[in-house]
């Protein structure tokens, strides 16, 4: 097998201080709604950065184009994490992220593509977003696309029977132009999903299912460049990476908290959380 | 006695028909393929009929997803498992997100009779209706429902078709011209209207003959669109006759009779007796049978618009 080039240092660099941005303003946005799910958002940044500001083929002022790369965000509740990484990423202005939740705002809590440029489905319900990649992925075999399909779920979504009928789909049809990212925090929200219903062995699960399956450090930009260079990563085959993450990253009281799911900070706590975020970039 | 079609039919072949002219027609099945007699569909395009098993959440996901990526869906599988199980991804998926699908829920209403009421799908109206950005369409004949598939073909946007597999006899030619949320008059008369769609837009036709014997005549209006309601069609029927009888292969509660009675109150309010299954599950028997033992026969509307009237002929 041929040696992968090691991702560019200076994209690695890129991307950490662009999610490092993202952070700070996710988690403002959320202060100043007095809502959001911000644990969830900060575990999913690392991958919606890295695939909005490297990997998807995706034309910020053509949303719609019909060759675009499609990303589906089945855990709607982190449209804090969605909306900030659209925004920054030019599908429309950051200066909008103000209005998170706000009367009339078309940030709604969980993303609605009839309003906001850049979503793909309206989720909120769980599970449903990993089946809607299934039919678009279908869509794209049908006609020879080049265009690709990712979606992320989480990891308790994962409970949702829904997926699992989607995921034999997929696997039955050898759909290697789809792409799921399961962001493997470990937990949901009212304790860990070993606690609720054990997930694990989760890859084997996969791989049952007729999945190509890699697991990979959620918040390592190498790792998650390296993964996404190599799609698919395996010919016939749908591929699921597994994407170990921590809930709250970025954030030290948060991070690993399941209390932290949809708990909005304290003007202390904010100043707390954004000055760890400076500090780290 | 005439003949009768079932409309299935007519909707397998216009599915041919719609797939020859644009490829982005597909259909998606759920181990459904004979059910909704989209064989034909299959041999001619078998890339283009996606089959994904017994999985109802994923048969309309699945729908969406190919919406998304530029296909005009036909989502097929029998009325009760595509509404009832999957009516969260109909809602979030298709409606809200305002999915380019054609939900197509065959055998609806008790056509599946002695297989019981799991079977039976008489609370799709309901549910469906009840959705925002969801237009509803129960066809009454061959002529009508090849109309409606065209017509769901050519609009952008979801709906749902309500097919029965039911035999019915023809009730146009082809002269007509279906729309959505119009109601096609097809009788007038002006001392009480009988509105009903699908199946029992026949047998509404019989019970005005058998009105106009006693000396009451009915217009009768085949409602086909669900939603969105023919304001305009009810309010004539409600101000010009001043009565309404409702006959619907549903349950009373929240289906068309329900539709129409949300516009009578709140325009020109008249006695209405809205016909259906009374907010029960059925007993074993078969289709016809079912309907007669819920009086959703001629003679059943019959005796409620005779009753209706009782006051005015007393």
């Amino acid at each position: 097998m041929m040696a992968m080039p090691t991702p560019h240092p200076q994209m690695i660099e890129k991307l950490r201080r662009q999610a490092n941005e993202i952070r700070r303003r996710n988690v403002r946005m959320i202060y100043e709604a007095g809502m959001g799910h911000i644990g969830g958002d900060l575990s999913a940044t690392d991958i919606l950065t890295t695939l909005y500001f490297d990997v998807l083929r995706v034309n910020p002022s053509d949303p719609n184009d019909p060759n675009r790369d499609r990303f589906i965000m089945s855990k709607g509740h982190c449209s804090g994490a969605l909306y900030t990484t659209l925004a920054y990423a030019g599908f429309f202005p950051v200066e909008e992220l103000d209005t998170y939740m706000q009367p009339l705002s078309r940030l709604n809590g969980h993303p609605d593509r009839t309003k906001v440029p850049g979503v793909e489905t309206n989720t909120g319900p769980l599970g449903h977003g990993l089946p809607v990649a299934v039919g678009t992925a279908i869509g794209g075999t049908l006609d020879k696309a080049a265009w690709r399909v990712f979606v992320l779920t989480g990891d308790g979504e994962l409970q949702e029977g829904s997926n699992w009928e989607a995921a034999m789909t997929a696997g039955h049809r050898g759909l290697d132009n789809l792409t799921l990212i399961i962001d493997r925090n470990r937990l949901q929200q009212g304790a860990a999903t070993a606690a609720t219903v054990r997930l694990d062995p989760l890859a084997d699960k996969w791989r049952a299912f007729g999945w190509a399956v890699e697991e990979v450090e959620g918040h390592d930009y190498g790792a998650l460049l390296d993964v996404f260079g190599r799609l698919p990563l395996e010919g016939g085959k749908p591929t699921c990476i597994i994407a170990h993450t921590h809930k709250g990253k970025g954030v030290s009281f948060m991070e690993n908290q399941v209390g932290w799911h949809h708990r909005v900070p304290s003007e202390h706590e904010l100043a707390q959380a954004l000055a760890e975020l400076e500090t780290a970039l | 006695m005439s003949t009768l079609f079932d409309c299935r039919n007519a909707f397998s072949e216009t599915l041919v028909a719609l797939g020859e002219a644009d490829e982005r027609i597909v259909v998606v099945n759920n181990d459904s393929v004979g059910s909704s007699k989209t064989e034909a569909f299959r041999d001619r395009y078998p890339d283009r009929l996606i089959n994904v098993g017994i999985a109802e959440q994923n048969l309309v996901g699945v729908g969406a997803g190919l919406a998304n990526a530029g296909k005009i869906p036909f989502v097929c599988s029998a009325s009760c498992f595509l509404t009832g199980r999957a009516l969260e991804q109909i809602k979030a998926d298709v409606a809200y997100s305002n999915a380019n699908v054609k939900l197509v829920g065959v055998s609806s209403g008790m056509a599946y009779g002695p297989l019981g009421p799991t079977h039976h799908s008489i609370e799709d109206f309901a549910w469906t209706r009840a959705i925002a950005n969801m237009t509803v369409v129960a066809p009454a004949d061959p002529v009508e429902t090849a109309q409606a598939v065209q017509a769901a073909a050519n609009m952008t946007g979801p709906v749902f078709l309500r097919l029965s597999r039911m035999g019915v006899p023809a009730l146009y030619d082809d002269n007509y011209r279906f729309a959505f949320g119009k109601a096609s008059m097809l009788r007038d008369g002006s001392d009480v209207t009988l509105i009903a769609n699908g199946v029992m837009v026949t047998r509404a036709l019989e019970a005005a003959a058998l009105l106009a014997t006693q000396g009451i005549e009915a217009r009768v209006l085949n409602m086909a669109t669900v939603r969105p309601i023919d304001r305009d069609a009810v309010e004539a029927a409600a101000r010009e006759t001043g009565a309404i009888v409702t006959a619907e292969e549903h349950t009373t509660f929240g289906g068309l009779g329900s539709a129409i009675a949300e516009v009578v109150v709140q325009t020109v309010p008249v006695p209405m007796r809205i016909l259906g299954v009374p907010g029960v599950f059925a007993p074993t028997g078969d289709p016809e049978w079912l309907l007669q033992h819920f009086g959703l026969t001629a003679e059943g509307i019959q005796d409620a618009a005779v009753e209706i009237k009782k006051p005015v002929l007393r």
